[in-house]
């Protein structure tokens, strides 16, 4: 079984925040890490190829540096890591992003299972796993949260819904998005630290993946932003302390106010 | 050669560019402004420049659809358990506004096996028409099937913007039907609106965990896409009588093909489950102390009629299932009301939650961070403060309706 985990780079976004003097991100000390929900894909597709044999391999398209996170994907067990990198897809939004993936796994060869982390935590959309599958012509599971069966043609997975859970049936080679509740993602030794970082890495490029280049980057994407702002900053209202049923009181007044008793 | 254009002759070197690049993009080499390999063309530092010095340059004669021939708001409408989904409702308001603004029409599409129950609820609302697709392979939401006979009805008819709520459903089939159709999606929109110049939807919606909000474009492809999050527009305020015109159609056989067989659809949670839905949420975190601890959690919740949340601590130490957890890792929820109890307020929780309408915090620690953000903060023990807020609460409410 050939699976490959789609990750992506991020900016810590726990640690962005914005300076309210000159309202611009201040990003001294934000370091890009592995997209924490991605570690869930990344466990997913080690455990599935521990049990079933075959090769993982880590996806992902970013600037040369995001090698980084191949390489934490190679600590952590996957066999092979794959760069998407290049000027010409600077600027891509998630629609020229999932098309850029989806032809360099077709690069990559034939495989059966594709896993992503349900979004990134820095653009939090969860849209390039379903584009991915309909740009790769395959069905999709989104926020997985357990594999009740695996085989070499199918899987049967639970998903989660807004009320509930469903069970599907998805024939392979499919689209899984996996939620934080599928597993608990392991952690790299020492040795297997120092394997990621000497691996060798495949870098793709747009030649390389032949993706048309009106359909990458910039030019590709449907959309643009035209505007970032600081969302109104919350400030701290009044602390109740020594004087708690004053503000229970104060509280359901509120309450009340609103409309919501 | 970068795309992102620096006039070095307008350039002053304040470097607030630099300051707010999200990306480590730019930086000053020679004297001047320079851009390295990092840059992902985002834009944020075009906002910054005080002196119009930096642009991104596009390139001519990129793919488009003819915009013109494009018209008409469109709301999906998602059936829940048969009923239709109260954000569908939320969407009606906002699309009937924008249609105003565009001089367009308002439609709502429903997708299912059997609608007539949907179709009597959205009769009185201010519609121009109900697009009803039926066929026994929509009885069940499967994400192929539903994009695929959105993406052929959008085809035929060609409307100018389709909106859909950020719920489960339409978080995974709307990006493929907008994959399908080539066109863009902004997901989880906080807000809408119609750009006076050109016409377009400006798509605003929260990034990098709530700390900055972007407003996006879809300039040259149709139709221009958003999914909504629930709870964030005002509901309709009311819902006239008037004649709603309904149209029946038949998707082809290819639309509602799918090798995906749904096995089991369970609805296992109480609405107390429920935080993607909730007016109001009230939360514990690692302060709660057990699995029993939660029990004045719910009796809160029970009595604001709202869903419990938890924290990553109480999830992960078995207290409460995932489905509650709120935060980077678990949902992104938007209440009018969160009250967090118990919680100290981590940034990866904060991230979840701090688009809220109102925040209230129980803490036992004055100097807890969750206190930065919260509107109101009771310090003592949740397991105190907790039952007797939620009897005040009771004895409003017996007060109002003797």
């Amino acid at each position: 079984m050939k699976i490959i985990v789609c990750i992506k780079q991020v900016p810590d976004t726990t640690r962005v925040e914005i300076d309210p003097k000159t309202n611009t991100l201040i990003r001294e000390g934000v370091e890009s890490i592995l997209n924490p929900l991605d570690t869930f894909a990344v466990e997913a597709a080690l455990s599935i190829r521990d049990r079933l044999g075959g090769t993982a391999v880590a996806l992902t398209m970013g600037p040369p540096q995001a090698d980084r996170i191949l390489r934490e994907a190679i600590a952590l067990g996957v066999d092979d890591g794959a760069l998407v990198s290049g000027r010409e897809f600077a600027g891509s939004d998630t629609w020229s992003t999932s098309y850029a993936l989806a032809r360099a796994i077709e690069a990559l060869g034939p495989c059966d299972l594709i896993l992503c982390g349900k979004q990134a935590i820095d653009g939090d959309t969860g849209q390039v796993g379903p584009e991915l599958a309909v740009h790769l012509g395959m069905p999709q599971a989104t926020y997985v949260r357990r594999f009740r069966e695996v085989s070499p043609t199918s899987i049967v997975v639970e998903r989660l819904t807004d009320r509930g859970f469903e069970v599907l049936r998805v024939p392979l080679p499919a689209v899984v998005t996996v939620v934080k509740e599928l597993n608990e993602p392991r952690l790299p030794n020492l040795l297997d630290l120092h394997r990621g970082r000497f691996a060798e890495l495949k870098r793709l490029d747009c030649k390389a993946i032949k993706a048309d280049p009106e359909e990458i980057g910039l030019e590709g994407s449907p959309t643009r932003v035209v505007r970032i702002f600081s969302p109104e900053s919350r400030r701290g209202g009044r602390l109740y302390e020594h004087d708690v049923d004053a503000g229970i009181e104060e509280i359901v007044r509120f309450i009340e106010k609103k409309g919501l008793l | 050669m970068n795309r992102l254009r620096i006039d070095h002759d307008n350039c002053t070197l304040c470097e607030l560019c630099i300051a707010g690049c999200p990306f480590e993009a730019i930086e000053v080499a020679g004297g001047r402004i320079v851009v390295n390999e990092k840059c992902t063309l985002c834009g944020a530092c075009l906002e910054q420049c005080p002196a119009g010095a930096l642009s991104i340059r596009e390139k001519r004669g990129a793919r488009r659809d003819d915009t013109g021939d494009f018209e008409g708001v469109w709301v999906f409408g998602e059936v829940a358990g048969g009923d239709v989904h109260p954000v569908v409702f939320e969407l009606i308001g906002k699309g009937r506004e924008l249609a105003d603004r565009r001089g367009t029409t308002l439609s709502v599409i429903l997708l299912g096996a059997s609608l007539d129950m949907p179709v009597a609820a959205l009769r009185g609302c201010p519609l121009d028409r109900i697009c009803v697709v039926e066929d026994p392979l929509l009885a069940r939401f499967r994400s192929e099937t539903y994009a695929a006979a959105l993406a052929e009805l959008v085809e035929q008819e060609r409307p100018e913007i389709l909106l859909c709520g950020a719920t489960s459903m339409g978080r995974s089939f709307f990006p493929r039907a907008a994959a399908l159709l080539k066109t863009g999606l902004t997901a989880d929109c906080t807000g809408l609106d119609i750009d006076e110049q050109e016409g377009l939807l400006l798509q605003t919606r929260p990034a990098f965990g709530g700390n900055i909000m972007a407003t996006i474009i879809c300039p040259r492809h149709r139709p221009q896409m958003a999914t909504v999050r629930p709870k964030v527009l005002s509901p309709l305020a009311q819902r006239k009588g008037n004649d709603v015109r309904v149209v029946r159609l038949a998707p082809s056989a290819a639309a509602v093909a799918s090798p995906v067989e749904v096995l089991e659809v369970c609805v296992e949670q109480a609405d107390t489950a429920r935080v993607a839905e909730a007016d109001v949420i009230v939360a514990g975190g690692r302060g709660v102390g057990s699995p029993e601890g939660f029990q004045v959690i719910r009796d809160l919740a029970r009595a604001l009629r709202g869903a419990v949340g938890a924290s990553r601590a109480a999830v992960d130490a078995g207290w409460m299932g995932y489905q509650h957890q709120v935060g980077q890792t678990g949902q992104t929820v938007q209440p009018k009301l969160y009250i967090a109890c118990g919680i100290s307020g981590a940034v990866q929780h904060l991230v979840g939650m701090q688009s809220a309408g109102t925040i209230i915090a129980v803490n036992k620690d004055p100097r807890a961070p969750i206190f930065r953000v919260a509107d109101f903060g009771l310090v003592g023990d949740l397991h105190v403060i907790l039952p007797r807020l939620t009897e005040s609460i009771a004895r409003k409410r017996g007060e109002r309706r003797p």
